[in-house]
């Protein structure tokens, strides 16, 4: 057994670290105080591969692996968020159901242009009245000749104003519940398709969080991804890897909060010393670290089993589960150790502690990672 | 085009402390880089490469370790690394590596060679010029910018003093490039992933032509008399700005150090 990043992954992980630092720290507060998608930044990872890790060499990827992805969420999120799950959505829930679902065909029209970053990928699953539970899904698929005609509604799509490219899923047989979705591929600009309205969040305010609308899209039946009816499959397989993706992106906002309390604990004085100096600065030190590195191991394994190709579903689900929860503890003890401060957009923290709390809720709430797992017990 | 690019690796020197009591560095955790002038050359050969086509090669010399700068050039998208590694070449001050390197580059065609001034470890930005003297080769010194005419003239803006020098040069030639003349590149994840997969040329004093006296510790006529630490003084901030907000920034950093409430 060996807990040590290969050589690749130390090189990889210097970069992303120089990256995210130079490039993505600077304009973090402002891409959350002005509620904006930071293209400019979309448009350098793209420049340098970032958009397309995982991806194959032979689509134009990077033809890196889970690990190294999970490690580039994990430094843009400890920044900045809302780059991360940038990121995370483009990669995990849009290139990765194309690469594990799509025909040949489809795999070489979408996934050069996805994996060098020229488009933006987004996933449109949720709706008003179906979310954890999916199968309540009222977009309609209704066949016509060589084509699926499109009608509803999606909610809460991460890059939606910017995506050029959507995986989503609607009813193609009503009756049969969650065996009656289908994946379908659509594209901006295609006629009928339109963006509602963008979501006021508390935390990861950049990441252009939107409304899909559908009325009487026409979609020609290659646009199809995978077998009819077999959605309900795609969709939680996608959100299995997509949960890597968000549990890398927790672990980042824990390990930015903790970097930024480390730095104030030193320069904080109160009573003639540094907080540091306070055993109770050190005790809750001490719980964040360890708990951050807990969750890093478990993503780091996931990520690893994912690659590995073997199953990895309960792990996707432990490392989310773990990451986030954490995630919402140290940037709530980080809040705590600044004090007064800690609750003034003058200190990172204040964003990081909004920021954390999406990681509980979206891509399966920590409840349903709790049924997962405990599925997987009692089976 | 034939370019190669000196590089070295070098201790991370933002990031090193020194022992109060002994005075000497702590290089325990320090990170080593490749040294930030050097990485200027390196950008300015590949965008050289970029704009007119051209083979790139790096080479180091140094322990091991120093294999990692050479990958990283490699994810930065350089053709070739030689690393030049043997004991003969230990202890070696200015004038013993500039002989072994040029000892490996009379085994290397090239139109440019290109160094960093100098090594943010030692200052010296010696090596470069006594390179191009045993090689015989015309040296241009300290560049901000070079444009080539796709013939066999360079173009070569040169920080001075007072302002620039502007001259035209023909290949083969040596330059030693400041850091200020560009912004070098990200390794590419794509250039990451083979990194490893690339080889790195191993040479040790077999493969080059150079006199063995001339070389390590006996090749080196420097002899340390002694080191010492001068005074700590941060690095600190440069902002050029209005008065107005240049005494608000000035506030802002006195409440954060908690100097002013």
């Amino acid at each position: 057994m060996d807990f040590s990043l290969t050589k690749e992954q130390v090189l990889f992980q210097q970069m992303i670290k120089d990256f995210a630092e130079r490039e993505v720290k600077p304009l973090a507060a402002e891409v959350d105080e002005q509620e904006r998608f930071p293209i400019e930044t979309v448009e350098k990872m793209a420049k340098i591969g970032i958009m397309g890790i995982p991806i194959p060499k032979q689509y134009g990827g990077a033809g890196g692996n889970n690990v190294m992805y999970s490690m580039a969420v994990e430094e843009l999120s400890a920044v900045c968020a809302t780059t991360g799950v940038i990121v995370s959505a483009h990669t995990s829930l849009c290139a990765a159901p194309i690469m594990e679902n799509g025909t040949e065909a489809q795999k070489q029209k979408y996934l050069p242009k996805l994996a060098s970053g020229e488009w933006i990928g987004a996933f449109g699953l949720t709706e008003p009245n179906a979310g954890t539970d999916a199968a309540g899904q009222q977009t309609t698929a209704v066949e016509d000749g060589d084509n699926y005609i499109i009608n509803g509604s999606k909610i809460f799509i991460t890059n939606a104003e910017y995506a050029h490219v959507y995986v989503i899923f609607a009813m193609t047989d009503k009756s049969k519940g969650t065996r009656g979705i289908t994946a379908f591929i659509i594209e901006k600009g295609t006629p009928g398709f339109s963006i509602g309205k963008k979501e006021k969040k508390m935390g990861i305010r950049g990441s252009a969080t939107c409304e899909l609308i559908f009325e009487n899209v026409v979609l020609p039946k290659e646009n199809m991804l995978g077998k009819l009816n077999k959605g309900f499959g795609i969709a939680m397989k996608t959100l299995d890897g997509g949960r890597i993706g968000i549990a890398a992106q927790a672990l980042g906002i824990a390990q930015g909060a903790i970097n930024e309390t480390v730095r104030y604990v030193k320069e904080r004085k109160q009573f003639g010393r540094p907080i540091s100096g306070f055993q109770n600065t050190q005790f809750q030190l001490a719980d964040m670290n360890t708990k951050t590195e807990a969750s890093r191991m478990l993503v780091r394994k996931a990520a690893n089993k994912k690659d590995q190709k073997v199953p990895y579903s309960v792990d996707a689900a432990m490392c989310k589960l773990y990451a986030a929860e954490t995630a919402m503890e140290v940037t709530n003890k980080a809040v705590q150790l600044h004090g007064g401060y800690g609750y003034t957009r003058e200190y990172p923290v204040e964003r990081m502690m909004r920021d954390a709390k999406i990681t509980e809720i979206y891509e399966g709430t920590s409840e349903v990672q709790r049924m997962v797992i405990s599925a997987n017990m009692l089976k | 085009m034939k370019i190669v690019v000196c590089i070295k690796q070098v201790p991370d020197t933002t990031e090193i402390k020194i022992d109060p009591k002994t005075g000497t560095l702590i290089r325990d955790g320090v990170p080593s880089i490749m040294n930030p002038d050097d990485k200027s050359g390196l950008e300015m050969a590949l965008q050289l490469k970029d704009e007119n086509g051209a083979h790139v090669t790096v080479i180091t010399m140094g322990p091991p370790q120093a294999d990692l700068i050479l990958r990283e050039a490699y994810a930065m998208g350089v053709d070739r690394a030689i690393h030049l590694t043997d004991r003969k070449f230990a202890g070696a001050d200015t004038l013993a590596t500039s002989h072994a390197l040029a000892g490996a580059l009379r085994k290397i065609d090239f139109d440019l060679l290109i160094t960093g001034r100098q090594a943010i470890d030692g200052d010296t930005a010696q090596v470069g010029p006594q390179i191009a003297e045993h090689l015989d080769l015309p040296q241009v010194s300290y560049l901000e910018d070079l444009k080539f005419d796709g013939d066999k003239t360079f173009t070569m803006k040169r920080h001075i003093e007072e302002g620039y020098q502007m001259l035209e040069v023909e290949a083969p030639c040596v330059v030693t490039v400041l850091s200020s003349a560009n912004n070098p590149r990200y390794m590419s994840v794509g250039g990451i992933v083979d990194a490893y997969q690339n080889e790195v040329e191993v040479w040790g004093f077999n493969e080059i032509e150079v006199d063995e006296k001339n070389l390590g510790l006996k090749g080196s006529p420097t002899s340390v008399h002694k080191a010492f630490a001068r005074g700590l003084k941060p690095a600190g901030e440069l902002y050029e700005v209005e008065t107005d907000e240049a005494v608000g920034i000035i506030i802002k950093k006195l409440k954060e150090k908690f100097i002013l409430n």
